[in-house]
C-alpha cells in the first residue's frame, strides 16, 4: 500500500477518478442521445401546435396525438425565402429537411444580410407550417424563427393569420436565457399577449417591439408587448428576432404574396 | 427484526431512518433550502427533484465511502466532487431522455443538485467514515427526507397557488365556473419560506428535544 499523502499516489488517483467519471458521463450522454433527439423533435412539433393555439399550454400530448394532429390539419410546405414562393412538393423533400443543418451547409445557404438580430446565415430553404382550418382552408402560417437572445440563440415560432399581419401566436422551444427572468419568453402567459397584435404599419415596415413596460390591449396598442421586468436584453432581442424575420430578408416577400392571395397556399 | 442482521440491522435502520424526520435535512439540518424553494410550485416538479437528489445522494455516498480508504485527504473534496457532478449529469441526461418537458422546466436546478448541500455534507460528513451498505442507506434516507418535505410544500403550495395537484384540477376555479380564486403569492418564492418555517415550528414543538437550549 503507496502512502495516501505521497504526491505521486495523488496524481495517480486524481487521474483514475477523473476517467471513471468521464467514462460515466460519456456513457450516459452518447447511450441516451437517441431518444433525446425524438423527445427533443416531438417538443419541437408541439410548439408549432401551440403557437397555432391547436394545442394549450399545460396539456400533455403524446407523441401519437401530435402526429394525428399534424395529419389532420397541418401541411408542411418549403418556402424558398428569397422569392416568397412555395416550392412545389413533388421537387423538394420538406419531411426530411433540417433547416438547422441546411443553414450551416454552405451549399443550402447565403450569409446574412447585416443584422442586429446577430444571424449569420440564412438557408435558402425555410419550413413553414400551412394550419388549416377544419373545412381545409388555410388559416394561419407557422413560421419558424431564430436569433439571438442575451446568451444564446433562441428557437421558436411565429404564426402569423393568412390575413399575412396578425400574430395568432408565438413560442420557444430551445433557449439558453436566465431562468425566470429572460427565460420568461417560455412562459405561456407572456407568449398569450402576442395574440391579435399586428406585425405592419400601414406601410408594411415590421412593427412589433416588446417594450419597457406594460402595453395596452391589442386593438388600442396593436405593435407593443409588455417587457419582461429585469431581461431587457432578452427582450430587445425578441424584438430584433421578431422584426427580422417580418422584414424583406426573412418572410416579408411571402406574407406580401400571401396578403394579395396571389401564392396558392 | 429480533436477531441484528448485517444486512439491516439496527444501525442500517437508524441510518435510513433517521433523516427521514428526526435529523431531516431541511427541517433539521436546514440544507438545501434554496432548491427546496424553486422546485416545489408544482408536485410533480417537487416529485422529480426528490428523485433526482436521493438518488444522487445515495450513488454518490456508495462511491465515496467506496474509495474512502484510498482517498488521498489533500484532494478529498475535489474527488468527491468529480463524484457527485457525474451523477448529476447523468441523471440530467436521463431525465432528458424520459420526462423531456419537465426536464426543461427543470432546468438549471438539476444541475444544481451538486451545489445541494445535502449532498456534499452527507458525502463528507458521513461516507468518509462509514461503510459503503450504511452510507448508501443514509444517503437514501436523506434524499427521502428532502423529498418529504419537498413534497409537503409543494402540495400547499399547488393547491392553494394553482388550486390543483399533479397539474389536475383539485378544487374548482373561477375562471372554470367554480369558487376557488387561486392565490398568486403561493407561487412566489416567499411562500416556501414560510411553509418550510412553519413545518420546522411544527417538527420542534412535536419534539422538543430539537430546540436549542441557550
Amino acid at each position: 500500500m503507496p502512502r495516501l499523502d505521497s504526491t505521486r499516489y495523488t496524481v495517480l488517483f486524481a487521474t483514475a477518478v477523473s476517467v471513471v467519471c468521464a467514462l460515466l458521463v460519456a456513457t450516459a450522454a452518447v447511450g441516451l442521445r437517441e431518444r433525446q433527439e425524438v423527445n427533443a423533435q416531438l417538443y419541437k412539433q408541439k410548439n408549432v401546435l401551440l403557437a397555432s393555439s391547436l394545442a394549450q399550454p399545460g396539456e400533455s400530448l403524446s407523441a401519437a396525438d401530435v402526429q394525428a394532429i399534424f395529419e389532420r390539419r397541418i401541411k408542411v410546405r418549403a418556402l424558398d425565402l428569397k422569392t416568397g414562393q412555395l416550392l412545389p412538393e413533388d421537387k423538394f423533400d420538406v419531411r426530411n429537411y433540417d433547416q438547422r443543418k441546411a443553414r450551416n451547409d454552405v451549399a443550402l445557404s447565403r450569409p446574412a444580410p447585416a443584422n442586429d438580430a446577430q444571424i449569420a446565415r440564412l438557408p435558402h430553404v425555410a419550413a413553414v407550417y400551412l394550419v388549416n382550418a377544419p373545412d381545409g382552408k388555410v388559416e394561419q402560417l407557422v413560421l419558424p424563427i431564430e436569433g439571438m437572445g442575451m446568451w444564446g440563440t433562441m428557437y421558436g415560432f411565429l404564426s402569423i393569420d393568412r390575413d399575412g399581419n396578425t400574430v395568432r401566436g408565438l413560442t420557444f422551444y430551445e433557449q439558453k436565457e436566465t431562468p425566470g427572468l429572460g427565460g420568461e419568453i417560455s412562459n405561456p402567459k407572456w407568449q398569450a399577449l402576442w395574440v391579435g397584435r399586428k406585425s405592419y404599419d400601414a406601410n408594411w415596415a415590421p412593427q412589433l417591439a416588446v417594450i419597457k413596460g406594460q402595453a395596452g390591449p391589442p386593438d388600442k396598442d396593436p405593435h407593443h408587448i409588455d417587457g419582461l421586468s429585469g431581461a431587457t436584453i432578452t427582450s430587445n432581442g425578441v424584438t430584433r428576432v421578431v422584426r427580422f424575420w417580418l422584414s424583406a430578408e426573412g418572410y416579408g416577400p411571402y406574407l406580401k404574396t400571401v396578403r394579395s392571395g396571389g401564392t396558392p397556399l | 427484526m429480533s436477531a441484528p442482521s448485517a444486512v439491516f440491522g439496527k444501525r442500517e435502520k437508524t441510518a435510513l431512518l433517521d433523516p427521514i424526520v428526526s435529523i431531516n435535512p431541511i427541517a433539521v439540518q436546514v440544507l438545501g433550502i434554496c432548491s427546496a424553494l424553486a422546485v416545489t410550485t408544482r408536485m410533480d416538479k417537487a416529485l422529480v427533484m426528490g428523485i433526482g437528489v436521493t438518488l444522487v445522494t445515495a450513488l454518490a455516498n456508495l462511491a465515496v465511502s467506496l474509495v474512502r480508504n484510498h482517498t488521498p485527504g489533500s484532494i478529498r473534496i475535489i474527488v468527491q466532487l468529480a463524484i457527485i457532478a457525474s451523477l448529476v449529469i447523468v441523471v440530467d441526461q436521463v431525465l432528458k431522455a424520459t420526462l423531456y418537458e419537465l426536464s426543461l422546466e427543470l432546468s438549471v436546478f438539476v444541475g444544481l443538485i451538486i451545489t445541494n448541500c445535502i449532498v456534499m455534507g452527507r458525502a463528507e460528513g458521513f461516507a468518509m467514515q462509514n461503510p459503503p451498505w450504511l452510507s448508501f442507506l443514509d444517503g437514501i434516507g436523506n434524499g427521502l427526507g428532502y423529498a418529504l418535505i419537498l413534497l409537503i410544500v409543494g402540495f400547499v403550495r399547488e393547491l392553494t397557488g394553482a388550486g390543483t395537484l399533479f397539474g389536475v384540477e383539485v378544487v374548482p376555479l373561477t375562471k372554470n365556473g367554480g369558487w376557488y380564486e387561486p392565490n398568486g403569492l403561493m407561487l412566489l418564492a416567499p411562500s416556501g419560506l414560510f411553509l418550510i418555517a412553519l413545518i420546522i415550528w411544527a417538527l420542534r414543538t412535536w419534539k422538543p428535544e430539537l430546540q436549542e437550549k441557550d
